[in-house]
């Protein structure tokens, strides 16, 4: 490590920030919406809509659920 | 002819003209205390915050042509089209914590190109010189299909012509006052008119999906008119309103492999190194899925179009239909013309927010990465500045001359084989982010390989619909490859499990021989740094030449 002084404890933080086990929660939302056979029927219809067209567009919520938890777990806390 | 759609033309030239008189104020807004220099001029002073970024980076991933071509898509082939709903899930969780990392050693090291910062890592101009290379070229078709998107409004609006020049000109016309502001203002124009561009293209949207289906008989009967429409034609056995055994594989790695590439595209990479700070990027990709939400109802305007009955104006050769223009004439059957005239806006303005940041963001590419590395090494920021702005009218013009000039067609098989390619350079930029493992001669014989296939895979892909022999579409049959089955693959990921194949081997190959990796330009700790650290200070303040080096 060749970084100069002041830097040292911002840094040590900020590591601290990236590498967290929350971040596994991560992948929840890139395997779910690739598996097909979750997705891939008609039954049950909501309002109308085929499962194949409201369960992908509720992984859009599952997706941003995940993301602002990660984040919220994840922040730094005290500064800024 | 046009007179019938007259107040549609007024609608949307009024808008359009107000849109450019933005373009043109944007180099005020936030002024910056020197324009001449790239981080102004192409990253917008790297200050951008939350909303900026959401406005900028939405409007930036999500363009016109999407907007027409994935209904034009689920219009044609049903549920397949539907892929770009979870492609634009699953992407934001996959770059979460990469943007950060790469948002860090940039900023720390004044990258302002993803290929700079390949240079920096992996101490090879030529990798450099290579990603650079492949971002242009997949970047010029896709500036070029934001002209077809306006094209299919123009179209619609019967603002066509009988030689090529009158029907090209509106679209000769919309791009000069592009050029121009884009020019004076740089990334500040996009981002300010991007805020008009979504309003529009949102209540547009909500009005759209909110009555449309009253119209058209609630949402099941529109799902069940669609169905009925792909039983009936017996041509392709690939359509439906649901994926079947053969195309669930094509789908799966299509909307991944499209999300892989998504952010190697220069153009995203500069909409996220313009923002502020770490928390900027986080809390977008929580809040950018709000567009996915939008191009899926968009996507189901396809089946809307099936519903009402919708045919498609004829394409440019005789006897064929041009699907693009499906939601242009859906919106002029259905809307009153006003309200018509402003969705054609929409879409207009629409194009217009991407296709400047893409030609910025090739022409940072060119700057940095060609000019600065082998023409000039010691340009001034002043001048790299200029020269981006010179190379961003170039690639307008390139553009345009693509539209008129050339088939749109091969604009959209360019397209296609810009999505594969840019894949390739997912070991190079986004591993190289996490690690060194790999050695930068391995990287080009890699991204050698995967170019290759993947050319030769696209190539061998016919379309029957089209009657094309070659370039027909991404799904390649499995059974050219030897497997007895009839599922198809998208191409782009097996071109790039093969990059990362042979880059491995090749890596085991170099270390063995005792090549030279070349040093690491930057330190682990740059990929942590935030707003605030000591060596991350936005905007002119921070000499961007001297960055390169590490500290002693």
């Amino acid at each position: 490590m060749t970084a100069s002084e002041p830097e040292e404890p911002g840094s040590a933080s900020s590591r601290a920030k990236d590498h967290s086990p929350w971040n596994w929660l991560l992948f929840v939302p890139i395997v779910v919406p690739l598996i097909p056979v979750f997705f891939n029927a008609d039954a049950p219809r909501v309002f109308g809509f085929p499962r194949f067209y409201w369960l992908q567009l509720a992984y859009i919520l599952l997706g941003v659920a995940t993301t602002t938890l990660v984040y919220q777990l994840t922040k730094k806390r005290g500064d800024r | 002819m046009w007179r019938d759609h007259l107040t549609e033309i007024i609608v949307f030239t009024v808008l359009f003209l107000l849109v450019s008189a933005m373009g043109f104020v944007a180099a005020r807004w936030r002024a910056p205390r020197d324009m001449a220099h790239l981080d102004e001029w192409g990253l917008g002073g790297r200050s951008f915050g939350g909303w900026i970024t959401w406005f900028l980076v939405g409007g930036d991933l999500y363009t016109a042509y999407t907007f027409v071509a994935v209904p034009a898509l689920v219009f044609g082939a049903g549920a397949m089209g539907f892929f770009a709903v979870p492609y634009t899930i699953v992407i934001y969780p996959m770059v979460f914590l990469v943007l950060c990392r790469l948002w860090s050693v940039s900023h720390r090291h004044g990258f302002v190109t993803p290929a700079d910062f390949v240079r920096s890592r992996f101490d090879s101009p030529v990798l450099a010189l290579v990603v650079a290379v492949t971002g242009i070229v997949a970047t010029m078709p896709y500036i070029a299909l934001q002209l077809v998107g306006i094209e299919a409004v123009l179209k619609t609006m019967g603002v066509t012509g009988e030689s090529a020049l009158a029907r090209h000109l509106p679209i000769i016309i919309a791009f000069a006052i592009l050029a121009a502001y884009t020019y004076q203002s740089g990334l500040r124009a996009p981002a300010l008119i991007a805020f008009v561009k979504d309003t529009l293209i949102y209540v547009v949207i909500l009005v759209a999906v909110l009555w449309l289906p009253q119209k058209l008989g609630g949402w099941g009967s529109i799902f069940d008119a669609a169905e009925a429409k792909f039983q009936a034609t017996a041509q392709n056995p690939n359509d439906g309103i649901l994926l079947n055994a053969n195309n669930q594989l094509q789908y799966v790695t299509l909307a991944f492999g499209s999300a892989l590439a998504l952010f190697l595209y220069p153009h995203s990479i500069t909409g996220v190194l313009a923002s502020r700070n770490r928390d900027v990027i986080k809390r977008n990709m929580s809040a950018l899925p709000a567009y996915s939400l939008v191009l899926g109802l968009i996507a189901l305007l396809g089946y809307m179009a099936i519903a009402a009955g919708v045919k498609p104006l004829p394409g440019s050769t005789p006897g064929s239909a041009d699907a693009n223009t499906v939601v242009p004439v859906l919106f002029d059957q259905q809307f009153p013309d006003w309200f018509a005239g402003v969705a054609y806006a929409a879409i207009g303005i629409g194009a217009l927010v991407p296709a400047a940041i893409m030609s910025i963001a090739a022409a940072n590419l060119f700057t940095r990465n060609i000019y600065k590395e082998y023409l000039k090494r010691d340009a001034s920021p002043a001048q790299e500045a200029n020269v981006s702005k010179i190379t961003s009218l170039v690639v307008k013009v390139g553009a345009v001359a693509c539209i008129v000039f050339l088939d749109p067609q091969f604009s959209i098989d360019l397209q296609l084989i810009g999505g594969v390619i840019i894949l390739q350079t997912l070991p190079a930029v986004a591993l190289g982010l996490y690690t060194r493992w790999f050695h930068r001669g391995a990287l080009i014989a890699g991204w050698a390989a995967g170019m290759g296939l993947g050319m030769w895979m696209l190539y061998q892909i016919p379309n029957p619909a089209t009657k094309r022999a070659h370039f027909g579409g991404s799904a390649f049959p499995l059974s050219d490859f030897g497997f007895d089955t009839k599922k198809t693959i998208y191409v782009g990921i097996v071109a790039v499990l093969v990059n990362l194949l042979v880059a491995a081997l090749v890596t085991l190959v170099l270390r063995a021989a005792k090549v030279d990796a070349g040093r690491d330009g930057t330190t682990p700790d740059d990929y942590f740094a935030d707003e605030g650290d000591p060596r991350v200070t936005p905007g002119p303040a921070r000499d961007a030449d001297a960055a390169p080096e590490p500290v002693a």
